[in-house]
């Protein structure tokens, strides 16, 4: 059997939650940040680029290079490198700036 | 109001933490601020509690020594401030005055304190070449850091990438935590080590660990592909391959040497880059390091330029936790010794300044052997976007230079943008400092605040500090 992740450090994660992606249902373990989650699930990209609309994800995966920004609960621009996820949070696709009026 | 405290560190990684505990222990008055959720910094990152990691310290070194520093900092008397991003440190009366944002909702607050310790380490080198913003190209300390905070991996099949000891360490992660790792493919020779052999026989136990990661990897069947590069990553939604081909003594790809190599995703990154923005805004003097980057100056009390600032860890050179956490621990009894007149241990004191030398030594010699060679800039086609942020291609880069002659990386910046993003030219500056025609290290960038901040703290400074409003 090949080894993984959590069997590396022999975790027994309490019981996950579930959040929403783009409409999706998707579960996240406790205190996993939002990317960790989405990679998890196999999602690697949930943004698209102001200009070229090219798709981004993470990218230094520490806060630093502002590629992962998610819309979480409607709020614009977060890092989904650095926010843990909430059990029932609504994710959605970052396109352009994430302001409807200003993109 | 109350009094300032004696010391506030910046950083809880292992120069700050060690810092931190060791002031407490000698009767100073401590406030440890980090802009993480969790001590550690980026070497000792470790898996939300959540999670239940029964066995942590399967993804890192010295885990012993980092937990007895955690107990450390819960019974010892630090105010450990986490979530704290301090944006700038200011003169206050008598004191400096450390002005943070704290949490998602960052809402300001400020820390008093007569003496300041600077340990907010580094960041990643990045070095652009066709298809590096193709999602399922993440930083090598990224994927690391990903993998010890979240136990996630960023695909099944992964090419790690670039340049620097960082490289081994995070194949060898990935490997164990069941990626399969293809090649891990390292610009520069490990040969050069060879004119350094004395301080790297002064190290056993880091060249120890070299050969254990390498071992490891090799029972894995990961190829080591020295002076090679990772020159194109190839796909549409993701990554799917990336090509390889041979670097030349400068760096410069080997025509006709390219090969093709099937993967999920990529990691690379190019040594690591000190975090000086507060330093630097305070006024503290920098060097320019063995491998192209800006440190700041120190002397033996671990002391900034600027007196009352002091400085350990990465900021101050890249050189590992080990170094990181020496260098926290004699500034710890500089500090006490300056304010307390805390007679210093000349046993202690004596070992500890041996092992910086020995260590340094080693972290300079290994600087040099991972410099990155000026044909790198080679690899970059003219679509090839420099700066993530603003969308800026190379080819309008080269054009401000050739067109408008635009010789430095703030002229750049003006006529394209390139640098002005979110990340404040951390991912793009040293590319641009190259195509700018410089040979190596981008100019120090000052950056007036340490993170985007909003406008109401800043609104809500006290007088004093208005020049640092910027
Ligand atoms: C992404 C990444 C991954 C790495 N992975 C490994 C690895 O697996 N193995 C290894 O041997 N080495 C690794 N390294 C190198 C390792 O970081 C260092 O050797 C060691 O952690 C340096 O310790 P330090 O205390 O100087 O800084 P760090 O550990 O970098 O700690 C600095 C701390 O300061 C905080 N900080 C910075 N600026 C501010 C501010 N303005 N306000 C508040 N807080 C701030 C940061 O959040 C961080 O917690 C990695 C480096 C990076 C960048
Ligand atoms: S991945 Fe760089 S900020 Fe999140």
């Amino acid at each position: 059997m090949s080894q993984t992740p959590l069997g590396l450090v022999r975790a027994a994660p309490a019981a996950p939650y579930t959040f929403t992606f783009d409409g999706r249902i998707l579960t996240a373990l406790p205190g996993q940040t939002l990317a960790a989650a989405l990679w998890a699930a196999g999602i690697m990209s949930w943004r698209t680029t102001r200009g070229g609309g090219a798709p981004r994800g993470v990218f230094c995966g520490i806060g630093v290079c502002h590629d992962c920004l998610a819309t979480v609960n409607g709020r614009p621009n977060q890092r989904a490198c650095l926010v843990a996820v909430q059990p029932g949070d609504v994710v959605t696709v970052q396109e352009g700036t994430g302001h409807d009026a200003t993109r | 109001m109350t009094p300032p405290v004696d010391l506030a560190v910046v950083g809880a990684g292992p120069a700050g933490l060690a810092a931190a505990v060791r002031a407490a222990g000698l009767g100073l008055s401590v406030a440890l601020l980090d802009a993480g959720e969790r001590p550690g910094g980026q070497f000792h990152r470790y898996p939300a509690p959540g999670l239940r990691a029964a066995r942590p310290e399967a993804l890192h070194h010295g885990w012993r020594h980092f937990a007895r520093r955690l107990r450390q900092l819960e019974t010892g008397g630090v105010t450990y401030l986490p979530r704290h991003h301090v944006w700038t440190v200011a003169r206050g009366d008598g004191c400096w005055l450390l002005h943070a944002v704290v949490g998602p909702d960052e809402t300001p607050a400020t820390v008093r304190a007569r003496a300041v310790l600077l340990a907010t380490g580094a960041y990643e080198r990045q070095l652009p070449f066709p298809g590096w913003t193709l999602p399922g190209v993440v930083g090598a300390g990224g994927a690391q850091a990903m993998l010890k905070s979240g136990l996630v991996l960023p695909g099944r099949r992964v090419v790690v990438a670039g340049s620097g000891p960082l490289l081994l360490a995070v194949a060898a992660s990935l490997a164990a935590a069941g990626a399969r790792v293809p090649a891990v493919v390292e610009a520069a020779d490990y040969r050069a080590y060879g004119r350094s052999l004395p301080a790297v026989l002064r190290t056993p136990a880091k060249l120890a660990e070299g050969a254990r990661y390498g071992g490891g990897l090799l029972r894995r069947s990961t190829r080591l592909l020295t002076r090679h590069a990772v020159t194109a990553a190839h796909g549409t939604a993701r990554v799917e391959a990336v090509t390889v081909t041979r670097l030349d003594d400068h760096w410069r790809p080997v025509p006709g040497t390219g090969r093709r190599v099937p993967c999920d995703a990529l990691a690379v990154g190019h040594g690591l880059v000190p975090q000086l923005d507060l330093a630097v805004g305070l006024g503290c003097a920098t060097r320019r390091t063995a491998d192209d980057t800006h440190a700041l100056v120190v002397d033996a009390d671990q002391a900034t330029t600027v007196p009352g600032i002091w400085a350990a860890g990465e900021s101050c050179g890249i050189g590992g936790a080990d170094l990181a956490l020496t260098e926290g621990e004699i500034a710890a009894d500089a500090v006490a010794r300056t304010l307390h007149d805390v007679p210093a241990d000349p046993r202690r004191h004596a070992a500890l300044t041996r092992r910086r030398t020995r260590l340094r030594a080693f972290a300079d010699a290994m600087a040099a052997a991972h410099r990155p060679g000026p044909g790198w800039a080679d690899w970059l086609d003219d679509a090839t976007e420099v700066c993530r942020c603003e969308e800026v291609t190379a080819g309008r880069v080269r054009e401000a230079v050739a067109g408008y002659g635009a010789h430095d990386t703030r002229t750049v910046k003006l006529l394209t943008r390139a640098g002005m993003g979110w990340c404040q030219g951390r991912m793009c500056g040293q590319a641009v400092a190259r195509l700018a025609g410089g040979e190596g290290a981008a100019a120090v960038e000052s950056r007036p605040l340490s993170c985007p901040v909003p406008l109401r703290p800043l609104a809500q400074l006290p007088p004093e500090a208005e020049e640092f409003r910027a």
